[in-house]
């Protein structure tokens, strides 16, 4: 039954739209529902990158602990969009932290499973390469655009 | 080009660097968009858009940011001071034009000033419009311009806004990212929407580049430039841009006109 | 673009005639102003008589290159165009605009008077014609008109020269400014020496020209003098020293190659001194200044000419949009060529070859449009 509606989920959240449905069912199969309460972290800075999460509903902090500065807020992340990059290449471990800053509701996705798949089905592997690289890109692009701090006085 | 002397009558500190002035103009009118020539006595004169209300009697609203030797000296006009003032000049943002579209308004950290007079418009006439979406990017929770202003529009609820930061602090809890991300949480037509940018140079290029990825034709998108400026008038040379002059055919430029001159670098 | 055999009535003046023209000019209250020699170039100045004027020079010019030269003759508009232009006294090189004093109240300010000169200038040749009448689109034609231009050009009285002697950097004939004066003068004379005779043949271009005209003593032109006229006029249309290549779609060539690789070399020889937008009788472009006195109770704000090859023209949030010398190079020739149209309806450049004589380097704008659509030509062949 859940897994019925996971694939349902998944193939309606934006991120990947337009996948075949036998897809959506394969990754469905590493799926799970997940909710993180304000403030409960979604995964810490040094910990197994084992999972990455379709947001379907609230809002997700990207930070960094800086000692006597506290957290160093870069990107938040909204329903619709992605959060967790780093299972994608080794060593697998997160480099930042995400914190939820609503009651957020999410699909998480379990990394060595999508992985596994991937590797055993090269079509499909190839079909999620290309959806990753292009939100990856994308991300790179915002991400250099944010740095450039273009609103400085000297902009 | 000679100015006539006018009267600082309020002034308010908004961000580190920029203060707004309330000026007794003697009634000067103007279009959202358009702007003045400001003199300070013996510094000189620099172009500042009007960032208040077109509509409302009373003095002219200017939001200055100190970056320069007049900038500065204007900054520091306390109240009852006199400074020199002539315009309004430039073109102005298509308000009654864009009826029956719906309006999305992106402003880049000072660039809220300059469409704060639409902003105004767009509202005061809200039923003319179909959906309206302000997204405002500036650089960090220090710098937004107007705070209590962009929480006043919000509590509206007859029209969408979204605020984010390049650069958090400690106690900011809404969007940190680039401002074109906004664009994808605003609802609107594409066909049907007329879009107005002010802000960076940069900022602008990303913007209407986002907002053409996202279905706005390019001669639905506004921008307002800015070039070095003397006159004002179109004789001096000063604010060319390829074949415009940004005095007289600006500040505020279809994006489709535009668009292949601000790709050429140093142009 | 030399009309011929023109029903319009020619007369004759002497060389008399001509100075006595210059007394009424000046007896009627106007300032005199036209061509003479000093620092061995033609340069425009106040001039009282005949005997101020260029008797029997010549001038020998190409790019990066001006000499005065002695002439076998007696001729007084026997050369081109100096490095002057009519700008001098029409668009003041420096011009306070108004001033202000600090009061109990606050500020006060007075704008500056207009100027009530009246004046006369003698010798326009057919590219200056043209000149004046682009700055007076840029100065007069807008929503704003300048008024201090506005005041130096009202009532003035221009005796226009018909070019014998173009010079070696002169291309006014494939622009189509030149060299025969058409319209924008009162007087226009042509200058003939020849048979122990110098006069001038005389033609009347408005109603001021008439009336003063009338009090010289003149007669009416012989069929063969004005022959003679016309045959100068066409002689010079054939001896222009440059010309500009296809000169209608030099606007358009210059719009499609902001990137083309001539501009890096140009700009590799261009010094950006300045000396073009200085000589060039139609650049308009101005910088405001402001001046306190040095205890702060009054300004001014003086107007000065400025040049787009500064490094400040456009300087913009802690820096220049155009810094490279590259590009200011390209700012000056496109907008001399192409945006001026944009902007005022017309090209801005008028042939009269200043630029090119007076630039230390002798680049040629001539030469520069020809090198870009040379490559523009070749590439369309697949070349």
């Amino acid at each position: 039954m859940e897994v019925r509606g996971l694939d349902r989920l998944i193939c309606e959240h934006p991120f990947f739209a337009g996948s075949a449905p036998e897809h959506c069912e394969l990754i469905g199969g590493c799926a799970r529902n997940v909710r993180f309460d304000a403030g409960q972290y979604l995964f810490r800075e040094g910990e197994p990158a084992d999972e990455f999460f379709l947001i379907r509903h609230g809002r997700v902090a990207l930070e960094m602990m800086a000692p006597g500065r506290g957290p160093l807020r870069f990107l938040t992340v909204n329903a619709g969009e992605i959060v967790g990059e780093s299972w994608l290449v080794p060593p697998y471990r997160w480099i930042f932290d995400a914190q939820a800053l609503e009651l957020t509701r999410a699909v998480s996705i379990d990394a060595r499973c999508l992985r596994q798949k991937a590797e055993e089905n090269h079509d499909f592997g190839y079909e999620m390469m290309k959806r990753f690289m292009a939100m990856l890109v994308e991300r790179l692009h915002a991400a250099q655009l944010q740095m450039l701090d273009v609103y400085g006085s000297d902009a | 080009m000679v100015p006539f002397v006018a009267r600082v009558r309020a002034r308010r500190r908004e961000t580190r660097d920029t203060w707004t002035l309330a000026i007794d103009a003697g009634g000067l009118k103007f279009q959202p968009g358009q702007f003045n020539m400001l003199y300070a006595f013996g510094i000189g004169e620099i172009p500042v858009s009007v960032s208040g209300d077109p509509d409302a009697p009373g003095p002219l609203i200017h939001t200055v940011r100190a970056v320069g030797a007049v900038s500065d000296a204007i900054t520091r006009l306390k109240p009852g001071a006199a400074l020199g003032l002539r315009g309004p000049y430039g073109t102005s943002w298509p308000v009654a034009e864009s009826r029956g579209n719906d309006v999305v308004v992106v402003a880049g950290g000072l660039g809220l000033a300059p469409l704060r007079p639409a902003i105004y418009r767009l509202l005061a006439e809200r039923s003319r419009y179909g959906r309206i979406a302000v997204l405002y990017g500036t650089r960090s929770p220090a710098d937004i311009l107007f705070p209590r202003e962009i929480e006043t529009w919000r509590r509206q609820r007859n029209v969408e806004i979204e605020v984010t930061v390049d650069h958090a602090d400690r106690i900011w809890l809404g969007h940190v990212g680039v401002v074109t991300k906004l664009i994808g949480r605003a609802t609107f037509d594409p066909d049907h929407t007329v879009a107005l940018i002010c802000g960076p140079e940069i900022m602008m290029r990303f913007t209407a580049t986002a907002l053409k990825a996202a279905g706005v034709a390019p001669e639905r998108v506004y921008l307002s430039l800015e070039r070095n400026m003397k006159c004002a008038v179109g004789q001096c040379g000063h604010c060319q841009f390829g074949p415009t002059l940004l005095c007289r055919d600006g500040a505020v430029m279809r994006y489709d006109r535009v668009q292949p001159l601000l790709t050429v670098r140093e142009l | 673009m030399v009309p011929s055999m023109s029903a319009v009535p020619h007369s004759v003046l002497t060389s008399d005639g001509l100075d006595a023209l210059l007394d009424v000019l000046r007896r009627q209250g106007f300032r005199v102003l036209g061509p003479t020699v000093r620092d061995r170039t033609i340069v425009y100045d106040d001039i009282v008589s005949l005997a101020d004027l260029p008797r029997g020079w010549t001038d020998e010019q190409d790019g990066g290159h001006y000499r005065l030269t002695r002439r076998d003759d007696d001729a007084l508009f026997g050369y081109a165009v100096g490095p002057h232009s009519w700008k001098k006294f029409l668009h003041a090189p420096t011009q306070r605009l108004w001033r202000a004093e600090r009061t109990a109240e606050g500020m006060r300010v007075l704008p500056e008077p207009q100027s009530t000169e009246r004046l006369a200038l003698i010798g326009v040749r057919a590219c200056e014609l043209q000149a004046i009448a682009i700055q007076d689109r840029v100065l007069l034609g807008g929503a704003y008109a300048d008024p201090q231009y506005r005041a130096r050009r009202e009532d003035n009285f221009i005796v226009a020269v018909n070019c014998a002697n173009p010079g070696g950097t002169c291309f006014c004939a494939s622009m189509n400014t030149g060299p025969k004066a058409a319209s924008g003068y009162d007087l226009a004379l042509t200058e003939i020496i020849g048979e122990g005779e110098h006069r001038f043949v005389v033609e009347v271009g408005s109603e001021a020209g008439r009336t003063v005209f009338d009090e010289l003593s003149h007669r009416d032109a012989t069929q063969a003098e004005i022959a003679a006229a016309d045959a100068i006029s066409a002689g010079a249309a054939a001896q222009m020293g440059r010309a500009m290549p296809e000169a209608d779609e030099v606007p358009e060539l210059l719009r499609r190659n902001l990137n083309h690789p001539r501009w890096d070399e140009v700009a590799e020889r261009c010094l950006t001194c300045g000396n073009c937008t200085m000589v060039c009788p139609t650049c308009f472009c101005i910088t405001v200044e402001d001046v306190t006195s040095l205890d702060g109770a009054t300004a001014e704000r003086v107007r000065h000419w400025d040049s787009c090859f500064t490094m400040d023209f456009s300087y913009l949030h802690g820096g220049s949009v155009r810094a490279s010398p590259r590009s200011r190079y390209r700012q000056w020739m496109t907008h001399k060529l192409s945006t001026w149209w944009d902007q005022f309806g017309t090209s801005g450049c008028v042939g009269c070859g200043r630029c090119i004589t007076w630039c230390p380097v002798g680049i040629d704008i001539t030469e520069e449009v020809a090198a870009i659509r040379g490559d523009a030509a070749a590439a369309s062949s697949g070349g």
